[in-house]
C-alpha cells in the first residue's frame, strides 16, 4: 500500500468538495474492491474520502410504492431487512448471495453500484427493477446509469446517496456463481410490473444489460417456458478461463428461466 | 498426574491449544532487533533475456539499504540451487541439469523468476524501491505446455537442452509388453491430461535470516517441512556455510502439502543478504507471490493402453507421459513423475507386464515438484480411469473387472513388474467394505430419483494402492536419490520422569505432537501430558529428513519407537541393580519395572531419578542419565490403499457436477489416533476432489502469463462443495514397520480424483461420453453434452 491522506467527512457537501479538490482521490464506501487494489499497489490515490460517518446515507425506508436504500447500507442489512424481504424478496435474496459474510458486512449498495463491476450482483437488481439512483446533485434512471465496464453516468465529485426501487408485482434473481470468486458468472434479475417485465443480466458481458426479447415474451406470459427458446447472441459476451461466450449465452437463458421460477415461488 | 493415552486412543490434539488461542509462533510472528524488510523483484515475462539492471534509482529511494542481483551472486561465487535427485534415461545417460541460479542470470524462464532482492527499513520502503528498479528485458516467446515444448520449432529454454527434454526416462519390460499386446483380445486406449495444481497452504512462505559476526553463525527461520535438509542443501551446496555455523529453524508452519519441502532460492538469498547488510532480513510472501513462486504440482499429458484377454484379465499396461518440470529443476522435481509414478502403475492388480516412458520437459512455468501424493495420484488416475474404459468397452461390470484382476490377500507379499514389492494388503476387503458403506445396491433408486429431477447420477470407483514412508535409502539411491531418507529421534527422560522427544520430522498440521506423544505414553507408561515433542530446529534436533511422502509416522515414528525401546532396555539395567535381580528377570509394563514372579517394583520415575542421581547405581558398567537416540532406515516402502466410491449428480442444463456422496475404506495399517487419521483422510479426499472438479493452474501459451493467479480465479474446494464423507479403515498390518503402520497423509488425495471422474463419466455414459478431463468444470461438461449432440434432458 502506498501512502495517502484519509478523510472522514460528516456532511455530504464536504465529501463532494474533498473529492473534487483533491485530484484522483477516491471514495471509500465499503472498500471491498478498493482496499485489495491498494494493497496490491495497483492504485495509489493521494486521498481516501471515507463515507462511513455520513449517517444520512444509511438505512432503508418504506415509501409505499417504492423503497429507498441508503448508499452506505451494507448488503447484510439489505438481506436481513424485513421490509425488503416483504416488498422485494428477490432483492433481499440477491443481497444475500453477494460475496461471503465478511464482504456482505462491509460492502455497501452504493459502493457496488458506483463501481459497476461487470460481474457484480446489484447492477442486475438495480437495472432489472428499473430503480433510480439518487446522487448528491440529481436523480438518474438505471437505464441511463450503467455505461459499460466499470463506467457509470456519475460526474466527478458526484456521490450516490441512495437507490430508490419501485416495488414490483414479482421479482426473482438467479445467479450462476463463478466457482472461485463467487461473482456472477451469469446472474439474471427478472421483475414483473403492471406495465411489463424487465430482465437484466450481469456477469455475461462487459456490463449489465437488458434482454428485450425475453421482456416481451414474459410480458405476454410470465412463465419460464415463454423464454426457453430465446437464445442471446454470443457476440460481445465475455470469454475467459471459467466460461466461454457461448456457454455464458446459454446460461443467460437457463438463469432467466430460473429467475422466473424464483419470482413465481 | 495425567493419564496414559496410548495407541488407538483419540485425545484432542495437544498443539491445537496454541493454534486455536492465537498463540502459535509462525515465521511472520518473529521479530529480531534491527530487522530489515526484503522484497523480491520477479520477472513479469515468461521468457526473456536479462540485458541489464539499473539499480541507481532504487538505491537512492528513501530507506533502501541494498539491492542484490544475479551479478552479485556471481561475484560472490555462490552455487546453483541443487536438485536432490539425478535420474537417468534408458541408456544410463544422466538427466540434463542446467543451473538454477538463486537470482536470475542472463535469462528469466518463468513469470515469477527472481531477478533482484531489495532490502529496506520497512516493507513499504522496499516495495517503493523495487518499483524504481530499471530492468531491461528482451522478451522471448514462451512455451508453457508439454506438447508444445517438445516440438522442433518450440522456444528453447536452455541452449544445451534440445527440445526442452530434461530426461527421456523409462521403466519396465518394453519387449514383454509389446508381445503381450500382440496376444490381446482387447486393447483399451485413453488420452488424458493431469491438470496442474497450486498447493495453497494457508500460511504463505516466509523467511528471516540473521548473521552474528561474534560467532560467525547464521540463523534462518523459514516455513519449511525439512529444516535439516535446507541446512545441508543451502549451507553445503549453495552458500558454502559450514553446517555447524548454520542454524535453520522451521517453527510453527501453517500447512505445507509439499509446497514447503523444497529448498527455495528465497531462503538462500535472504541468508546471504543478512551477512552482506549485517542486519536481520525478513521476507513474507503475499498470496499472489506464492502463486508464481511456490512450486506447482502434477501437469502431465498421457497416452495409456491396457491389453486384456477375452476374460478381461489384464495382460499388459503401457503408459507414455510428458511431464512438465517448469523452468528449472526443483529439489525433488525429476523424481516425482518418474520414480514416484512408474512403480505405481501396477496398482492393486496382477498385470504381469508394464512399460512406462516419461519425457520430463522444461517449460516457461513455475518449477513443478511434489504436491500431496506426488506422482502417485497421477499414476492412480491413469490406471483407474483406463480400467473403467476397458470395462465399458468389453461390456464387463467395473467392479467385476477389478475383482478379476485384483491381487488376492493371500498373494502378499506381492512382487510387481515395476520394482516395488507390496508387503501386505487386502484390496478386495476394502472394496467389499466400501460397497456396503456406499449403499451401492440402492444406487439405482437414487439414480432414478435424480432422473425425475432432470439430473444425471453417476457412481465411480477407485481401488488403489500407493507407496509411502519415503524411503529405503539404498533403494532410493539406486533410483537417483542424492541423500538418505531415514529418520531420527531422541527420547530424553528427565530426572522427574517427564519426557522430551527430539524428532527430525516436522509438524505443520498433521498432529505429530499428539500422535508421537501417544506412542511414548503407550510404550513408557508415562502420562500423555508429560511428553513433549520438539521438532523444526537444527540446534535442538539431532538430524532429520523432514515431513513429506507420508513418512513421519512410518519412518519417524519407527525411529521414535526404537529409541523408546532403548530407554526401556537401559531402564531394565538400572532396575536390575536397584532390585538386586538379574536383568533377564526384569519386566517392564505399564510404567513399572518389576522382578518376574515377585511384587518388587520400581516405577519409571524412580528409575529416571536413579539415572540422574546415581548414588546407588552401577557406574562401573552403565553411564548415568536416561536419554536414547535411534536412526531408522526403512527396509521397504509402505503400501496403504483402499477403495473410494464417489457419487455425483450432474445438472445437464448448466453442466454443474455436484458430489453428493463419498465413501472411503482405506488400509493404513495400525491406527495410532483414529481422529487424526479421519482428519487426514477428509483433508486428502478434499484435495483430490479439488483436482477433479475445481482446481486448475492455467498459463497463457506465448506470453507465459499465469491466468489463474489468485484465489479469485483458482478455485479451491470449499465446505459447501462437499457432502459429509463416510470414511473407514480396513487395515492389514505393515510387516516391516515397528508398529505395523503404513501412513495416511496422502491416501485421500491419491484415491479420490479417479473415483470422482469415474463417477462423472458414469453419469454421462448414456450420452456416449467416455472421458472427462480434470477439472470437470460446468463449462467443460456443458461442452461435452453439446458435442454429444443428444437431447439435454434426463431420460
Amino acid at each position: 500500500m502506498k501512502p495517502f491522506s484519509y478523510h472522514q467527512p460528516d456532511q455530504i457537501p464536504d465529501a463532494a468538495k474533498l473529492l473534487t479538490s483533491i485530484e484522483d482521490s477516491k471514495l471509500v464506501a465499503g472498500g471491498m474492491t478498493l482496499i485489495p487494489t491498494l494493497k496490491q499497489r495497483l492504485a495509489s490515490p493521494p486521498a481516501l474520502v471515507d463515507l462511513s460517518k455520513l449517517g444520512s446515507l444509511k438505512g432503508i425506508t418504506d415509501d409505499g410504492a417504492t423503497i429507498t436504500i441508503g448508499a452506505m447500507t451494507p448488503h447484510a442489512v439489505v438481506a436481513a431487512s424485513k421490509l425488503v424481504q416483504t416488498k422485494i424478496p428477490g432483492l433481499a435474496e440477491l443481497a444475500s448471495m453477494i460475496g461471503d459474510p465478511a464482504v456482505r458486512s462491509r460492502g455497501t449498495i452504493g459502493g457496488s453500484v458506483a463501481n459497476n463491476d461487470p460481474a457484480a450482483d446489484y447492477p442486475a437488481g438495480v437495472l432489472g427493477l428499473g430503480a433510480t439512483i439518487l446522487t448528491s446533485t440529481r436523480e438518474i434512471a438505471a437505464d441511463k446509469f450503467f455505461l459499460g465496464l466499470f463506467e457509470t453516468a456519475l460526474e466527478p465529485g458526484e456521490i450516490i446517496t441512495a437507490i430508490r426501487f419501485p416495488v414490483p408485482l414479482r421479482a426473482g434473481y438467479a445467479k450462476f456463481k463463478a466457482p472461485a470468486s463467487r461473482y456472477a458468472l451469469v446472474g439474471v434479475f427478472v421483475a414483473k410490473f403492471a406495465d411489463g417485465v424487465r430482465v437484466a443480466v450481469t456477469g455475461a458481458g462487459p456490463g449489465v444489460f437488458r434482454v428485450p426479447p425475453m421482456e416481451a415474451a414474459l410480458s405476454g406470459n410470465f412463465d419460464p417456458s415463454a423464454i426457453a427458446a430465446i437464445k442471446i447472441d454470443n457476440d460481445g459476451l465475455t470469454s475467459d478461463i471459467h466460461a466461454e461466450a457461448d456457454y455464458r449465452a446459454h446460461l443467460v437463458t437457463v438463469m432467466a428461466k430460473r429467475a422466473v421460477d424464483v419470482a413465481l415461488s | 498426574m495425567g493419564n496414559v493415552i496410548g495407541i488407538g486412543a483419540a485425545p484432542k490434539r495437544k498443539e491445537d491449544q496454541r493454534f486455536l488461542t492465537g498463540r502459535g509462533n509462525y515465521v511472520s510472528d518473529i521479530k529480531r532487533p534491527g530487522m530489515t524488510a526484503g522484497v523480491f523483484v520477479r520477472s513479469p515475462h515468461g521468457h526473456a533475456v536479462l540485458r541489464g539492471i539499473d539499480k541507481s534509482a532504487a538505491l537512492a529511494s528513501p530507506g533502501v539499504i541494498a539491492v542484490l542481483t544475479g551479478d552479485d551472486v556471481a561475484d560472490d561465487g555462490l552455487g546453483s540451487l541443487p536438485c536432490g535427485w539425478g535420474i537417468t534415461d534408458a541408456k544410463g545417460v544422466p538427466m540434463k541439469e542446467p543451473p538454477f541460479p538463486m537470482l536470475a542470470q542472463d535469462k528469466v524462464r518463468f513469470v515469477g523468476d527472481m531477478v533482484a532482492f531489495v532490502i529496506a527499513e520497512t516493507p513499504e520502503r522496499a516495495n517503493a524501491g523495487a518499483e524504481l528498479l530499471k530492468i531491461d528485458y528482451e522478451v522471448l516467446p514462451s512455451v508453457v505446455g508439454v506438447l508444445e515444448a517438445v516440438r522442433p520449432d518450440a522456444p528453447q529454454l536452455f541452449d544445451d537442452v534440445p527440445n526442452n527434454i530434461c530426461c527421456d526416462w523409462e521403466l519396465g519390460d518394453k519387449a514383454a509388453v509389446e508381445s503381450a499386446f500382440k496376444k490381446a483380445a482387447h486393447v483399451a486406449k485413453l488420452s488424458l491430461v493431469n491438470n496442474r495444481l497450486i498447493g495453497n497452504p494457508m500460511e504463505p512462505r516466509a523467511a528471516i535470516a540473521e548473521y552474528e559476526p561474534g560467532t560467525d553463525r547464521f540463523t534462518l527461520w523459514t516455513t519449511s517441512q525439512f529444516p535439516h535438509v535446507v541446512r545441508f542443501l543451502m549451507g553445503a551446496l549453495v552458500l558454502n556455510i559450514p553446517q555447524h555455523k548454520l542454524r535453520v529453524v522451521a517453527p510453527d508452519v501453517g500447512g505445507g502439502f509439499g509446497v514447503k519441502q523444497f529448498h527455495y532460492g528465497e531462503e538462500a538469498v535472504i541468508t546471504w543478504a543478512a551477512k552482506r547488510v549485517r542486519r536481520p532480513v525478513k521476507w513474507v510472501a503475499s498470496r499472489s507471490e506464492g502463486y508464481v513462486s511456490d512450486r506447482h504440482g502434477r501437469d502431465h499429458v498421457t497416452e495409456a493402453e491396457l491389453a486384456l484377454d477375452e476374460t478381461g484379465k489384464f495382460l499388459a499396461f503401457r503408459v507414455n507421459t510428458l511431464a512438465n518440470m517448469g523452468g528449472y529443476l526443483s529439489t525433488f522435481g525429476p523424481n516425482i513423475p518418474t520414480n514416484l509414478y512408474g512403480p505405481l502403475l501396477g496398482g492393486v492388480y496382477t498385470t504381469p507386464a508394464i512399460y512406462c516412458n516419461v519425457k520430463v520437459v522444461f517449460t516457461n512455468t513455475v518449477p513443478v515438484d511434489a504436491y500431496r501424493g506426488a506422482g502417485r495420484p497421477e499414476a492412480t488416475f491413469v490406471l483407474e480411469r483406463i480400467v473403467d474404459v476397458a470395462a465399458s468397452e468389453m461390456g464387463i461390470d467395473r467392479v467385476e473387472l477389478r475383482r478379476r484382476n485384483m491381487i488376492p490377500k493371500e498373494a502378499y507379499p506381492y512382487q510387481t513388474p515395476v520394482l516395488v514389492q507390496y508387503d501386505s494388503g487386502d484390496p478386495m476387503g476394502c472394496l467389499d467394505g466400501a460397497l456396503v458403506a456406499a449403499d451401492v445396491k440402492n444406487f439405482g433408486v437414487r439414480k432414478a430419483a435424480s432422473a425425475s429431477k432432470g439430473k444425471f447420477r453417476g457412481l465411480g470407483y477407485s481401488t488403489y494402492v500407493e507407496a509411502c514412508g519415503l524411503a529405503p535409502s539404498r533403494f532410493a539411491g539406486r533410483l537417483g536419490a542424492r541423500g538418505g531418507l531415514y529418520e531420527s529421534a531422541t527420547v530424553r527422560v528427565h530426572p522427574t520422569g517427564q519426557v522430551t522427544v527430539m524428532i527430525g520430522t516436522h509438524n505443520h498440521g498433521q498432529g505429530h505432537e499428539t500422535t508421537f506423544a501417544q506412542i511414548v505414553s503407550d510404550k513408557l507408561g508415562v502420562a500423555f501430558e508429560n511428553v513433549d515433542i520438539v521438532f523444526g530446529d537444527t540446534d535442538r534436533v539431532q538430524f532429520g529428513m523432514g515431513t513429506y511422502g507420508s513418512r513421519s509416522l512410518v519412518v519417524g515414528g519407527a525411529a521414535l519407537s526404537k529409541a523408546t525401546d532403548k530407554v526401556i532396555v537401559k531402564g531394565k539395567k538400572i532396575a536390575a541393580h536397584l532390585l538386586e535381580a538379574s536383568e533377564a528377570d526384569i519386566q517392564f509394563e505399564a510404567g513399572k519395572f518389576s522382578v518376574a514372579g515377585t511384587d518388587r517394583i520400581k516405577t519409571f520415575e524412580e528409575i529416571a531419578g536413579a539415572a540422574y542421581v546415581p548414588h546407588n547405581y552401577p557406574l562401573e558398567v552403565l553411564e548415568p542419565g536416561l536419554e536414547e537416540q535411534a536412526y531408522y532406515d526403512p527396509v521397504n516402502f509402505t503400501y496403504p490403499g483402499g477403495c473410494h466410491i464417489a457419487e455425483v449428480e450432474v445438472d445437464p442444463e448448466t453442466g454443474t457436477v455436484t458430489l453428493v456422496n463419498y465413501t472411503a475404506v482405506d488400509d493404513v495399517g495400525t491406527v495410532i489416533n483414529p481422529m487424526i487419521v479421519e482428519g487426514q483422510l477428509h483433508g486428502g479426499i478434499v484435495q483430490g476432489v479439488g483436482q477433479a472438479l475445481f482446481e486448475n493452474a492455467v498459463y497463457d501459451e506465448g506470453s507465459g502469463q499465469l491466468l489463474s493467479g489468485s484465489l479469485m480465479d483458482y478455485c479451491m474446494p470449499r465446505a459447501d462443495h462437499l457432502p459429509m464423507m463416510k470414511v473407514a479403515t480396513h487395515s492389514t498390518l505393515c510387516t516391516h514397520t515397528p508398529m505395523g503402520v503404513k501412513g495416511c497423509g496422502e491416501v485421500g488425495t491419491i484415491g479420490s480424483p479417479a473415483a470422482v471422474i469415474n463417477a462423472v463419466v458414469d453419469a454421462l455414459s448414456h450420452l456416449g461420453v467416455t472421458h472427462v478431463d480434470m477439472p470437470a468444470t460446468p463449462n467443460r461438461i456443458w461442452r461435452l453434452l453439446q458435442n454429444a449432440s443428444l437431447p439435454v434432458a434426463a431420460e
